[in-house]
């Protein structure tokens, strides 16, 4: 477990020493990229280089700003005159409210389809379905959304993020996909723990097909799921930037977004750092679910 | 007399069978020529027509046309070229860099390998998206950057099946045999390890062109791609979301057409899978 | 208790539909142990889980007189089915390791089957029937935190926990090392004394000449012979059965050939279209394209540990040609003698025919020592047997005289001339001196290659595989197939065409035939049987299985935890042990009547 620790750590600093290189690889001085689009001021300029301390070597800015991340400073916006955290911060509930939501959607949808179309013809049609649920853009998925729900029936607002109702059509286009990843990877954990000999022993105890699958099979199926934890993030965490942009939602997606087209370095920086720690975050948590699910990691 | 003595309860999931691997293959073909001769297929994809405005689909106009009356079926043949061209070349770079990068943590001591690993872990600690867009943010947008934001963005998954593969080849049987005959390592690697490593990658590819035209496809909609006026499959939906309340077909459409692709690519790719591990397993 | 008539099982294939049971007529009366004994896809697994409704979902199953307790059930849904499993009738398969859900404690699944038929009872006291020590503190532990015969006995707890009159046990002790398995095989025999009826399935007849009232042998989803166990096994009728009990390799068949057929013949087309049924769990069998593997996929480790007559102490002179050849000297034939002369160029002293010798060889992972101060010597044409239960380390010897591993302390020399301790590369012009033939011969074959190219790689320039492969009983037409298109049995022919082919003066054999069926064991024991009285070659042969060893080795040393325990010659080894864990292991393996010796 230690370990595990260890190499998040890792994982995490090697993720902004790559988020550092990339501000260093962008074109024009440091200052520049720093700036972005937003008032270029030698004001402004000075407050740069003191604050990342351009007038030092490279390793001392290199190591100051691994020392600043660790303390959670995630430097300033001079475009938006306001430190990064607070510009994250502010836009973080919206973002996880949306992404929280979808994965539970995601996660209940995927678990219900893999154990109740155990049928022949079920499991085919059910199989369709995910193969276009992950085959197809999640901002086409919004679209048709939109245009059959708000459009035409005009039973969810168009946009924002005011109430529940203004939920509901995100929500459900982030957890499409999702379900159909996890209803694949689940189906086909339950298939292959359906196979192994212990299920054959425990159907030779008189346990019905519900039970064998729920009390034996499932819990097989999880252990492959529960690595699905970081991809499911990235799912999430990227699709709500997609998502925001069509259902005209504010949250960390259209932060990124706009820093991205407005240059605005330090909030992409920080945007990096911040899932980085989070991915790292959602893996340990992982580790520590399959320790509980699967005895045999456990040290005796 | 026959009996049922047991219900179906666990049949495998049936994969696509013929009809459906033939219809996807035909569709690929049909894509790939699109990319290749568009001209053949459809018309300017830039020509604007002011009188028909925003038409619905028709005889003349398939998938009807756009704000600036240009043919959406047209500009759909043509971004065939855009959406392939980007999808491939990143999944060049993603599946060769992967290939060389497993095969090096697969072969190499511990702490290489370690390192190498955590590399792998770090670059798949971003979302996709994100890490395309820091690309972005640092290189601008356009089509190249694009290429590179993908290709390195899912080369950590080429790189674990190949380190994986790895390790479970430099275990097998036939390693030690080799060694019994005297091979040297660079011989051991060249003859045994690499062809083994190497065979479930250009099926691996064919799924991951899928997701790299996805993921294109999810940039361009964010106005990350090729610049308009061109024909990309994501740029369109994202101009087509303003008209949606009254012209679904120049957003739905486009957006239809990528996903018969990925679907397209998705199918054949587990055909060939299947096939392969019915050949080695 | 059980009557059947005509039973028919078949499984689709592909687009055919493979038959697994043809027509087989089964009683079992309450109170009687009866065996079905055959080799992989005999289809005995499928008709003992016919019994409980097990077959599978995609498996047709036609008969036309089925009946349990005087009950016709031919027309049983599932429901019906689940009331008689567990109470009718329990399950104990191969492996417990497999067999118990390793997510939940041996407990939980004891509890599971108190709980479907609502019966009183408590894991604990189940536990401590089947005579597993500390039976609280085993109940809240997971499978694999229990040793194999402890999880074993917990499977069994499991399977009477409802008190059902019938248990089927399919190959119930063929995962588990001989003195494992003799406790387990007491156990049934227990159950059987309190009245309980007992159908056991095995591939093993010692196994089951030790419990079975009454023998069926299985072969091609036939029963082709039947009757009390004692007579059956004495004076077998059917020729299946004769070469069957023939096949069994031990003390009294020493010298003596154990396939019916010579090298060249007899390769059972079963094994090549079996259904991928008998032991493996069918389940899986419909599923999953037709394994060719089905007999080499390793599920089955077989374990034909048979020992003779003769030893159990009545007088083992019978084997009188075993005893002439107990001694060491082993008459080269001219051939070989003739290349010997040739091949001098090799470092050798010429006074000493020793080809390797290991001094105090040592191994071991940082605290843990796998291999102890073990010594070692193979002489010329000699076949020096190591034996051990699972973990003794024996494997690690081969891979230390092969030169895979490094030994922590202690040195090998190989052909007069030091082995270990030197750089690969220098070892290199020596090294198609010693072959290796390993228990998988399926993951030993680069699966790309066609056996030409495979044989080819390892001859010298100029030879061609097709004679080889003749020596070794394949005909020409094996040259263009792939690995996996052969059977386990022609497999483990190219492996050994394979190591033939560089002239080695040693062939390390690591387990080569404990995943055959006993009849394809046979052909291949008399094969490497041929090899070393035609070319000379010695042999360093390691298994698990006493009878294989005492039936092919010269010489043997008997491993544990790590060191040698006893060494000698194979005769005063296991017909006089001095120490006494070769004494418990020969002592554990069942015994089968072999009246022709």
């Amino acid at each position: 477990m230690l370990r595990r620790i260890g190499t998040g750590l890792v994982v995490l600093w090697a993720a902004a020493t790559a988020a550092y290189l990339a501000l260093l690889a962008a074109p024009g001085d440091t200052v520049d990229a720093i700036i972005g689009d937003g008032a270029d001021t030698p004001l402004i300029r000075s407050q740069i280089i003191q604050e990342w301390h351009l007038d030092r070597p490279a390793v001392v800015q290199y190591l100051d700003f691994l020392w600043r991340a660790l303390h959670g400073d995630l430097g300033r916006s001079y475009l938006l005159q306001r430190p990064v955290s607070e510009v994250i911060g502010g836009q973080l509930a919206p973002t996880l409210t949306l992404a929280f939501s979808a994965g539970v959607l995601g996660i209940v949808l995927a678990l219900v389809l893999a154990v109740t179309t155990r049928r022949p013809w079920a499991r085919r049609a059910s199989s369709t379905l995910e193969l276009v649920l992950v085959s197809t853009p999640p901002f086409l998925i919004g679209i048709i959304l939109l245009s059959v729900f708000s459009f035409r029936l005009g039973l969810f607002p168009v946009s924002g993020d005011q109430g529940v109702a203004a939920l509901v059509l995100p929500a459900v286009t982030l957890a499409l996909p999702v379900a159909g990843v996890l209803t694949q990877v689940l189906r086909d954990g339950i298939d292959r723990a359906l196979d192994e000999p212990f299920v054959v022993t425990a159907r030779a105890r008189g346990l019905g097909e519900r039970a064998v699958l729920v009390r034996h099979a499932l819990r097989h199926a999880l252990l492959p799921t529960v690595t699905l934890i970081g991809w499911l993030f990235g799912i999430l965490l990227g699709g709500a930037v997609i998502i925001e942009t069509v259902f005209g939602r504010p949250g960390l997606g259209q932060v990124t977004l706009q820093a991205v087209t407005s240059e605005d370095m330090p909030v992409v920086l920080a945007v990096v750092v911040f899932s980085a720690f989070v991915y790292v975050l959602l893996n340990t948590l992982a580790d520590l679910a399959y320790l509980i699910i699967d005895p045999r990691l456990r040290r005796s | 007399m026959t009996i049922a003595l047991d219900r179906p309860v666990s049949v495998r999931f049936r994969r696509p069978r013929g009809l459906g691997v033939a219809a996807a293959s035909g569709f690929l073909l049909l894509a790939f020529a699109a990319a290749v001769t568009p001209g053949l297929f459809a018309g300017d994809p830039l020509a604007a027509d002011p009188l028909h405005v925003l038409e619905p689909p028709s005889a003349a106009h398939w998938f009807g046309t756009d704000q600036l009356g240009r043919d959406v079926f047209d500009r759909v043949v043509h971004g065939a070229r855009h959406s392939l061209s980007i999808g491939i070349a990143a999944t060049l770079v993603a599946a060769g860099l992967g290939v060389l990068l497993g095969l090096l943590a697969g072969l190499s001591h511990r702490y290489a390998d370690e390192a190498l690993s955590r590399g792998f872990d770090a670059l798949a600690a971003f979302p996709l998206l994100l890490l395309a867009l820091l690309f972005v943010a640092v290189a601008g947008p356009g089509t190249v950057g694009l290429i590179v934001a993908i290709g390195i963005a899912t080369l950590p998954h080429y790189a674990r099946v190949v380190r994986s593969q790895t390790f479970v080849v430099r275990q097998a049987g036939y390693v030690t045999q080799a060694v019994a005959f005297g091979d040297s390592r660079t011989r051991l690697v060249l003859r045994h390890v690499l062809p083994n490593v190497i065979g479930p990658i250009p099926v691996l590819a064919v799924i991951g062109l899928g997701e790299a035209i996805l993921a294109a496809a999810g940039l361009s909609f964010l106005g990350m791609g090729p610049q308009p006026p061109s024909p990309e499959w994501g740029a369109m939906l994202s101009e087509g979301r303003g008209y949606l309340s009254i012209a679904w077909w120049t957003s739905i459409l486009p957006g239809v057409v990528v996903t018969l692709l990925v679907i397209s690519l998705t199918v054949v790719g587990r055909r060939l899978q299947r096939r392969f591990e019915g050949r080695t397993a | 208790m059980i009557s059947v008539r005509d039973l028919r099982v078949s499984f689709p294939v592909g687009r055919t539909v493979v038959p697994a049971v043809r027509g087989v007529d089964l009683d079992i009366a309450a109170g009687e142990c009866v065996a079905l004994v055959g080799e992989s896809g005999s289809g005995k697994s499928v008709t003992a889980r016919t019994l409980v409704g097990l077959t599978g979902p995609q498996a047709t199953v036609a008969t036309s007189h089925f009946e349990i307790n005087g009950q016709d059930v031919r027309g049983y849904a599932e429901r019906d089915w689940k009331r008689l499993r567990g109470s009718f009738a329990g399950l104990v398969l191969q492996d417990a390791l497999v067999s118990l859900d390793p997510l939940r404690t041996v407990g939980a699944e004891i509890t599971e089957v108190l709980r479907t038929h609502k019966v009183k009872g408590d894991p604990v006291s189940l536990l401590a029937a089947v005579h597993v020590p500390e039976p609280a503190r085993r109940a809240r532990q997971y499978p694999h935190q229990l040793s194999g015969g402890l999880r074993q006995r917990a499977l069994i707890a499991s399977a009477i926990a409802a008190g059902p009159p019938l248990l089927i046990a399919d190959e119930p002790t063929t995962a588990l090392d001989v003195t494992v398995q003799a406790q387990i095989l007491d156990l049934l025999a227990e159950r059987k004394a309190t009245g309980e009826t007992l159908l056991l399935i095995s591939h093993d007849l010692a196994v089951v000449s030790r419990l079975a009232d009454r023998v069926l042998v299985m072969k091609d989803g036939r029963v082709v012979e039947s009757g009390p166990t004692s007579s059956l096994l004495a004076a077998p009728s059917h020729p299946y059965t004769q070469e069957l009990v023939q096949a069994v390799p031990s003390a009294a068949s020493r010298g003596r050939r154990l396939s019916s057929a010579g090298p060249a013949l007899r390769e059972p087309a079963a094994l090549y279209s079996a259904p991928p049924a008998s032991s493996a769990a069918p389940s899986a069998a419909p599923s999953a394209a037709p394994s060719v593997a089905a007999a080499a996929g390793g599920g089955e480790g077989f374990t034909s540990s048979v020992s003779a007559a003769a030893r159990g102490g009545e007088g083992y002179a019978s084997s009188v040609s075993a005893a002439a050849r107990g001694g060491e000297g082993f008459a080269l034939s001219a051939s070989a003698a003739e290349r010997e002369e040739g091949e001098r160029a090799t470092p050798s002293s010429s006074a000493d025919s020793v080809v390797v010798r290991a001094e105090g060889l040592t191994k071991a992972y940082g605290r843990h020592t796998v291999v102890d101060g073990v010594d070692l010597t193979v002489r010329r044409g000699e076949i020096v047997g190591l034996v051990g239960e699972s973990g003794s380390g024996k494997t690690t010897v081969a891979q230390l005289v092969f030169g895979l591993v490094a030994p922590t302390s202690g040195a090998v020399a190989f052909e007069g001339a030091p082995w270990t301790g030197l750089k690969e590369r220098r070892r290199r012009s020596r090294r198609r001196r010693l072959q290796f033939i390993a228990q998988d011969p399926l993951s030993a074959f680069d699966p790309r290659w066609t056996v030409r190219r495979i044989v080819g790689e390892a001859l010298p320039d100029g030879e061609t595989a097709a004679p080889l492969l003749e020596r070794v009983g394949l005909s020409a037409d094996v040259l263009d197939r792939y690995p996996r298109q052969l059977s386990g049995g022609q497999r483990q022919r190219v492996a050994i065409a394979r190591a033939l082919a560089p002239r080695p003066s040693l062939i390390i054999c690591d387990e080569p035939v404990s995943a055959l069926d006993v009849s394809v064991q046979a052909q291949v024991l008399d094969l490497l049987a041929d090899i070393r009285a035609t070319d000379g070659t010695a042999l360093l042969f390691i298994s698990h299985d006493l009878g294989v060893v005492h039936h092919l080795a010269d010489r043997v040393l008997v491993m544990r935890d790590g060191a040698v325990v006893e060494s000698g010659p194979i005769d005063d080894v296991f017909h006089h042990p001095q120490h006494e864990y070769t004494r418990a292991l020969l002592d554990a393996v069942p015994n089968l009547e072999v009246s022709q010796a």
